[in-house]
């Protein structure tokens, strides 16, 4: 009986280690805004973070200057790390929603001490996603035309267009994210602002607070409006990668054109958003000491998440390859040829390696719960998804139709640049984030706690 | 710079500040045109200039105390600067020129006018009709009126539009490098002609390049005449020396051979590319051979042995890879064979198979069979042939001798020698070269460049388009006029006169050839249209000169000048031996570049970027290595290697061409130009190093070394062949033997869907009045690129460089697809343009974000650049992957002389859009309001072509309205041929291809 107990706790590593009270979980997650001194290692990230941003305001001044020429697309390759990148971002925002919304409702309370940086990151990462759109466009300060307004033009946008549904799903997200995220902040504004003792704070987050009090009544509300944005987004973490898969499925583009897109896009954008996840859960629970509040249990979880909709994307593949040569349709089954063995066959065994073979190691368990080889796997998993759109947009494009318009593709400095700049961007709102915002919800975690629980009388 | 800067009141200016400005005005008088501007910042550069701006006051200003002086003064420097302005404004010629179809009152703004006119390209006149606009021209089409066009042209004569506007041109006439005036030149050549007028013209050679101006010729002739010592000297590189001497050993004397092709049921090329530009006669030649490759009807059948592989080859039944010094050989085993009757006896070389069958095939049909030497095998070839076809009975059916159409039919590669020769002999004082380049074109064994430089030739002048190589070591450079710009006349190959008309006044005031010898013989003022008109004047005998003057410049030719054929009797006995069999050594052929021919159109973007008809390169030459030495060799396409002749050296890049014979390499002549201009300085590499009189086509003897270095190569095709990597085929051009056809005569249509394969009800094009519709018949096409260079032309598409096509980038509208299929020793090859197919069912609309691709009512895919924002989604959507994309800012905006240039009714498109085919709209409107407004009815079929149809040699392109079923695109559309590309994803494609079909024979399929 003793023995199953320890079996049972073993495998259920608690969500926030015991010893705990409304207190210190308060102390702990607001000192690291509030009191704690800014570390040197802070500024270095934050200062390299913030480099490669100004390398993408760079990149995309010179981009304004020139036109997109200074980038590899041409013709027949007419999308190349523009639109890869802005998938792949756009997909790693998944997991923060999944987080937030999904597992709100499932009512899986351990994702408490996650979703709070998982939907910044949501955040972050849609925004990231959404400059490639404009960046890639040939006119770019004529983005606004894909937006039906009222105009003298008589003009209004092309509704059969993947694109324009794009716009929508897009600017959506995008809303209705950053509203869950800062509804999701209102409580912890009230207690920074009640907390912090430098007079500039204390008035910038009382403003962002919106007069929260913690009144019953308070409290009532702002369940309600959480779990309607919860509500709300939950169709978003479908419904916004499938019209992404739109994209390319609705093109006759053999390797796009395929019905299988959108699960298998949706399960991809999960996978790599969990990677993702990890990738900035381990080294903050490391370096501010979080191991209390994120703990195995929560490396555990994501590994497994990891696992399962691996193996959807892996379904995927093997669907595609196996349409490839069922359908009997020689365009579609020379695309397969050409990704095993065409020019960018490397880059296509590079992705299948990282996206179906190393993450199988995270079958044992003990692997599931060491920080750093979680880290590594991640950071595969995360690479091999951006192959994947690499695969899928430029080697689709490469070889189509005709042979005579056969073409290559190579990304020019100016593509890393704007590519490495977005995950600049990336990082310094991260760091910022970290910095000034709580990037664990207080009031969640102590609803984690044992003082919590309601205790029938 | 006709006007002179208004006149201020001579008293009204002081003396000392006359003296100021008169040196002034003297400068601007040397600057010319548009070149103003440049002069006057030069000019304020100037230290007298400064000096006179620093003084704020003129010298003597003290003096002044007349204050109408100083207005005086502002009222000329005000006048000539706007003058200055003015002149770089379109001036109208000055005489009277005729329009070819209309005779307008006024001229209609908007409205084109057409003059016909002609290019003059090695002394062969291409006639053409050009389009105006309010005095610009802007479009080449080709005369339709003259047999030697019949509507069609060459890529040269297309892209020569670009070649007047070049802003490169050279714009005045310089004396060592300084910017000098025709006053001064006829001044300082006073001298030393009076000099020579006293030692009979000794001193004086002229070096022309070939010319067949009858007006120019006489010219020459009476300077010849008053100057009997002096000697003209015709040179030029891609010259026709072994055509020349052949006839000479054949008949005794210089003879033009024309070519009927409509008559020839079997034909035999010996290394001759007469279906492509720079062949004497290729738009006619082409015209006539597509005709007979109908497989409907007597379908002729084409034999070519040849070394580098042509669009000829490309276009035979049979292709016989040789290399060059074994044509002599095949050729005499052919006259054996055909003479003796019995094919057995001639060879045992390994093309003896090849041989027999073609003697078998040639044998029953006497008279209606052609042999056709190629220009660059020696005169033995070219007089075996003319044995050949006169055993064969074809002389006065097949082929045509005629005089040669050269007024001055002399060994080109001899008379550069003497010239030479005299010049190091100390025996030339005043050289004239007139045209070319032979600082960078003459054979490298004669030193050209260093007689010119070294040895002591008194007044060097040079006359030509460019200050080029041969300028620089010239004493004076006058510049010339563009034929665009010029009176004169020219010879077709046929020899009908065609009158060169100007349509512009000389952009740069340069003066032309007939100026220029007018000057030398002493009449300096001389206009080109004097000249011509005093010239025809005596030579029409009878009649109303006025009238008959005004219908050759309507016509653009003089009816009855052709010259009539000869009979001729062959001494066919003296050929000269058979050449001892060549030990395998490597083998050199020079060849004259298909896009930019001997480098004279070098500095020529579109023909620079032309894709070259097999290789698909642009931008560069190669060195052409067939597949066998290659692998050999351990050679891939772009490693830069070294070729050796003689202690001779050239470096450049490989590229390995499928069917190029093994132990030889071809190069192409006109690249790596030192001082071309933008676009050509620096492209590519000289060949010339490598050419010897004794060698001018090909040597053998070669080394090939590699360098271990590589060097990028710009191909617009990356991938040439039908055949995927994985095994499998693409059906994208669709082809048959005649014998295949004939069986089963739909097999081109196969896998096409039916129409009601579509969930939506398609829209009702009948209802329309138009339903576009385009069709091209791959059979007849052969691949001479003439109609990329049009549609260019038409339509305004922007050069990209080579940087961009290296990155995939180019933007022409219509492309032409080469394929090679089979063994890539000898390939067969096939030709395919693809302009915007027009789809109804177009992938391309549907996945537009703004909307900027629509369908219009009558079937067209428009495309509205101002709506586009450049997603570049329709691009990846279109199957056919014709649409473009401005990916930078590609066109150029700012030169002035582009902007005359250009079609007026075609959009410029700016960064950023996406552009393709819209099948000439413009044209469609024209003739749409046309058509309302001068009958009320349709627009009647096959007055409404396309660029690429209007000018199509082969007129393989066909275009106009499918709701009209009597319409010849309708017609074309019912045929079993008819198929549409890549039909089988239902884009229902409006543009459709009439599949391939090749008659081969039989006995030498294997």
């Amino acid at each position: 009986m003793a023995e199953q107990t320890d079996q049972a706790a073993n495998r259920q590593a608690p969500v926030i280690s015991p010893g705990y009270t409304f207190g210190t979980v308060t102390d702990k997650i607001s000192s690291i805004v509030l009191t704690r001194p800014t570390s040197n290692g802070w500024f270095v990230g934050f200062g390299i973070s913030f480099l490669l941003l100004m390398l993408l305001l760079y990149a995309a001044g010179y981009l304004f200057v020139r036109g997109i020429g200074i980038w590899g697309v041409n013709i027949p390759i007419g999308w190349g790390f523009a639109i890869v990148n802005f998938v792949w971002w756009i997909g790693i925002g998944h997991a923060g929603t999944l987080i937030s919304a999904i597992l709100l409702l499932l009512r899986q309370s351990w994702r408490n001490s996650i979703n709070r940086f998982a939907e910044a990151m949501t955040l972050f990462a849609v925004a990231c996603a959404g400059t490639f759109p404009l960046l890639h466009l040939g006119r770019p300060w004529l983005f606004y035309w894909l937006f039906p307004y009222p105009n003298t033009m008589t003009y209004w946008p092309q509704f059969r267009s993947p694109l324009v549904w794009d716009v929508f799903a897009v600017s959506t997200y995008f809303t209705i994210s950053l509203l869950f995220w800062f509804i999701g902040l209102i409580p912890d504004l009230g207690t920074l602002r009640d907390r912090s003792e430098n007079r500039w704070a204390r008035i910038t987050y009382g403003i962002l607070a919106m007069g929260w009090r913690g009144s019953a009544r308070h409290w009532h509300r702002y369940e309600s409006a959480y779990l309607l944005l919860a509500g709300l987004a939950t169709p978003l973490v479908l419904s916004v990668h499938t019209v992404v898969s739109f994209d390319f499925s609705i093109g006759i583009v053999p390797g796009w054109h395929t019905t299988i897109f959108p699960p298998y896009f949706v399960a991809g954008a999960i996978y790599s958003g969990f990677a993702m996840v990890l990738m900035l859960a381990i080294p903050i629970r490391k370096v501010y000491g979080l191991e209390d509040f994120i703990t195995d249990r929560h490396l555990q979880n994501s590994a497994k998440v990891m696992l399962a909709t691996g193996w959807i994307v892996a379904y995927g593949y093997a669907i595609e390859a196996f349409m490839g040569w069922y359908s009997g349709n020689s365009y579609d089954s020379f695309t397969l040829w050409n990704r095993l063995h065409g020019p960018y066959a490397p880059w296509y065994w590079s992705l299948l390696s990282c996206n179906i073979l190393f993450p199988q190691v995270l079958w044992i368990r003990k692997f599931r719960t060491q920080p750093g080889l979680l880290f590594l796997v991640s950071a595969i998993i995360l690479t091999g998804m951006w192959l994947e759109r690499f695969i899928i947009v430029v080697v689709s494009l490469q070889r189509d139709f005709l042979t005579s318009s056969w073409g290559m593709y190579y990304p020019t400095r100016w593509d890393w640049a704007t590519f490495m700049g977005t995950i600049g961007m990336f990082l310094t709102a991260m760091f910022l984030f970290v910095r000034i915002l709580p990037m664990i919800s207080i009031f969640e975690m102590r609803t984690l706690l044992p003082e919590a629980e309601v205790k029938a009388e | 710079m006709q006007e002179a800067p208004a006149n201020p009141k001579r008293e009204d200016v002081c003396p000392s500040k006359q003296r100021e400005l008169g040196e002034v005005r003297l400068q601007i008088e040397r600057a010319q045109g548009p070149e103003f501007w440049r002069s006057l910042e030069e000019l304020a550069g100037s230290p007298e200039f400064q000096q006179m701006l620093h003084r704020e006051f003129p010298k003597g200003a003290a003096d002044w105390v007349d204050e109408v002086s100083r207005r005086g003064f502002l009222k000329l420097m005000g006048a000539s600067l706007a003058l200055a302005g003015m002149s770089g404004c379109t001036k109208l010629p000055l005489e009277p020129i005729v329009p070819y179809v209309r005779q307008p009152e006024g001229v209609v703004p908007g409205r084109p006018m057409f003059f016909a006119t002609a290019m003059p390209l090695s002394g062969y006149a291409s006639p053409l009709l050009v389009e105006s606009h309010l005095g610009r021209p802007t479009k080449i089409e080709g005369n339709d009126l003259h047999p030697a066009s019949l509507g069609g042209t060459d890529v040269f004569a297309q892209a020569s539009i670009l070649g007047m506007y070049d802003p490169d041109r050279s714009q005045t006439i310089t004396k060592l490098g300084d910017v000098n005036s025709w006053s001064s030149f006829v001044q300082e050549i006073k001298g030393p002609l009076a000099v020579q007028k006293g030692l009979g013209g000794a001193g004086i050679r002229i070096l022309t390049q070939t010319i067949s101006s009858p007006t120019l010729a006489d010219q020459l002739r009476a300077l010849l005449k008053m100057y009997p010592q002096a000697k003209w000297h015709v040179y030029e590189p891609v010259n026709r020396d072994n055509v020349v001497e052949g006839a000479k050993l054949a008949f005794g004397r210089p003879v033009a051979t024309q070519y009927r092709l409509e008559n020839a049921d079997v034909i035999v090329s010996l290394d001759a590319d007469f279906l492509y530009a720079g062949f004497p006669g290729n738009v006619r030649y082409i015209r006539d051979f597509a005709k007979r490759r109908n497989p409907d009807g007597v379908m002729s059948r084409l034999y070519v042995a040849e070394c580098t592989p042509s669009s000829t080859g490309a276009k035979s039944d049979h292709r016989l890879p040789l290399r060059a010094v074994e044509i002599e050989g095949l050729a005499r085993a052919l006259l054996v064979a055909v003479t003796a009757n019995s094919p057995e006896a001639g060879t045992t070389a390994e093309y003896a198979k090849f041989v027999q069958v073609v003697a078998a095939d040639l044998a029953p049909h006497h008279g209606s069979s052609l042999i056709i030497p190629g220009d660059h095998q020696p005169p033995s070839v070219h007089a075996l042939a003319h044995a050949i076809n006169v055993a064969l009975g074809n002389v006065g059916k097949t082929v045509v001798y005629t005089d040669p159409v050269s007024a001055n039919p002399v060994n080109q590669t001899e008379s550069l020698r003497e010239l030479v020769s005299d010049m190091r002999g100390g025996k030339v004082d005043l050289l004239v070269i007139m045209g070319g380049n032979p600082v960078y074109d003459a054979p490298a064994d004669l030193g050209f460049a260093d007689a010119l430089k070294n040895s002591n030739v008194g007044l060097r002048i040079h006359h030509g388009l460019y200050q080029n190589e041969t300028a620089e070591l010239c004493h004076w450079h006058v510049n010339d006029t563009h034929y665009l710009e010029m009176w004169g006349d020219a010879r077709a190959y046929d020899g009908t006169v065609s009158i060169i008309q100007p349509l512009i006044a000389p952009l740069y005031a340069g003066k032309s050839a007939y100026e220029l010898v007018s000057a030398l013989s002493g009449v300096s003022d001389a206009t080109g249209y004097d000249v011509l008109r005093a010239y025809w004047k005596g030579q029409h005998s009878g009649g109303d000169f006025e009238a008959w003057w005004r219908k050759a410049l309507h016509d653009g030719w003089i009816e009855g000048s052709a010259y009539a054929p000869r009979t001729l009797s062959a001494k066919l006995g003296s050929l000269p031996a058979a050449p001892t069999s060549e030990a395998r050594t490597l083998e050199i052929n020079f060849r004259c570049d298909p896009s930019i021919y001997d480098g004279r159109f070098s500095n020529n973007g579109w023909l620079q970027e032309l894709p070259k008809p097999l290789t698909k390169l642009t931008w560069d030459n190669a060195v052409l290595v067939g597949p066998k030495m290659a692998g050999r060799e351990g050679l891939k396409t772009e490693d830069v290697v070294t070729l050796e002749l003689a202690g001779r050296q050239i470096t450049g890049p490989v590229w390995i061409q499928a069917g190029h014979p093994d132990y030889s390499v071809t190069v192409h002549l006109g690249y790596g130009r030192r001082k071309a201009g933008r676009a050509g300085t620096g492209a590519g590499f000289d060949a010339s190093p490598l050419r010897t009189t004794g060698a001018m086509w090909f040597a053998t003897g070669g080394k090939l070394t590699k360098t271990g270095r590589t060097y990028k190569l710009a191909s617009t095709q990356g991938y040439q062949t039908m055949d995927t990597p994985n095994g499998a085929s693409r059906p994208n051009v669709r082809r048959a033997t005649l014998e295949e056809y004939r069986h089963e005569p739909k097999f081109a249509q196969e896998g096409t869907p039916p129409p009601e394969l579509t969930l939506y009800p398609g829209y009702d094009y009948q209802r329309q009045e138009y339903a576009w519709g385009m069709a091209i018949d791959m059979t007849a096409c052969v691949g001479c690129n003439n109609c990329i260079v049009a549609c260019q032309s038409e339509n305004n598409i922007a050069i990209v460089g080579k940087e961009q096509v290296v990155r995939g980038r180019h933007m022409h509208w219509l492309r032409v697809d080469a394929y090679y299929q089979g063994d890539r020793d000898n390939p067969k090859a096939y030709f395919q343009p693809v302009p915007c197919m027009q789809c109804e069912n177009a992938p391309c609309e549907l996945v537009c974000p703004v909307g900027a691709t629509l369908h219009s009512t009558e079937g067209l895919n428009d495309m509205v650049y101002n709506r586009c924002v450049g997603t570049r989604y329709c691009s990846n959507n279109c199957p056919y992957k014709v649409r473009r994309f401005n990916f930078l800012l590609f066109q150029d905006w700012e030169t002035p002389q582009y902007k005359m240039m250009r079609n007026p009714d075609v959009t410029v498109r700016s960064r950023g859009v996406m552009e393709k085919c819209t099948y000439c709209i413009q044209r469609i409107s024209e003739h749409r309001v046309d058509a309302e407004r001068e009958t009320g009815g349709q627009i009647a079929d096959g007055r409404l072509q396309t660029a690429c149809q209007q000018s199509c040699p082969a007129d393989a392109i066909v275009f106009g309205n499918i709701n009209d079923p009597n319409s010849r695109v309708s017609k074309w559309k019912a045929k079993d041929r008819n198929y549409g590309l890549l039909a089988e994803l239902n884009t229902r494609p409006r543009t459709t291809h009439l599949a391939e079909i090749r008659n081969p024979n039989p006995e030498l399929e294997t």
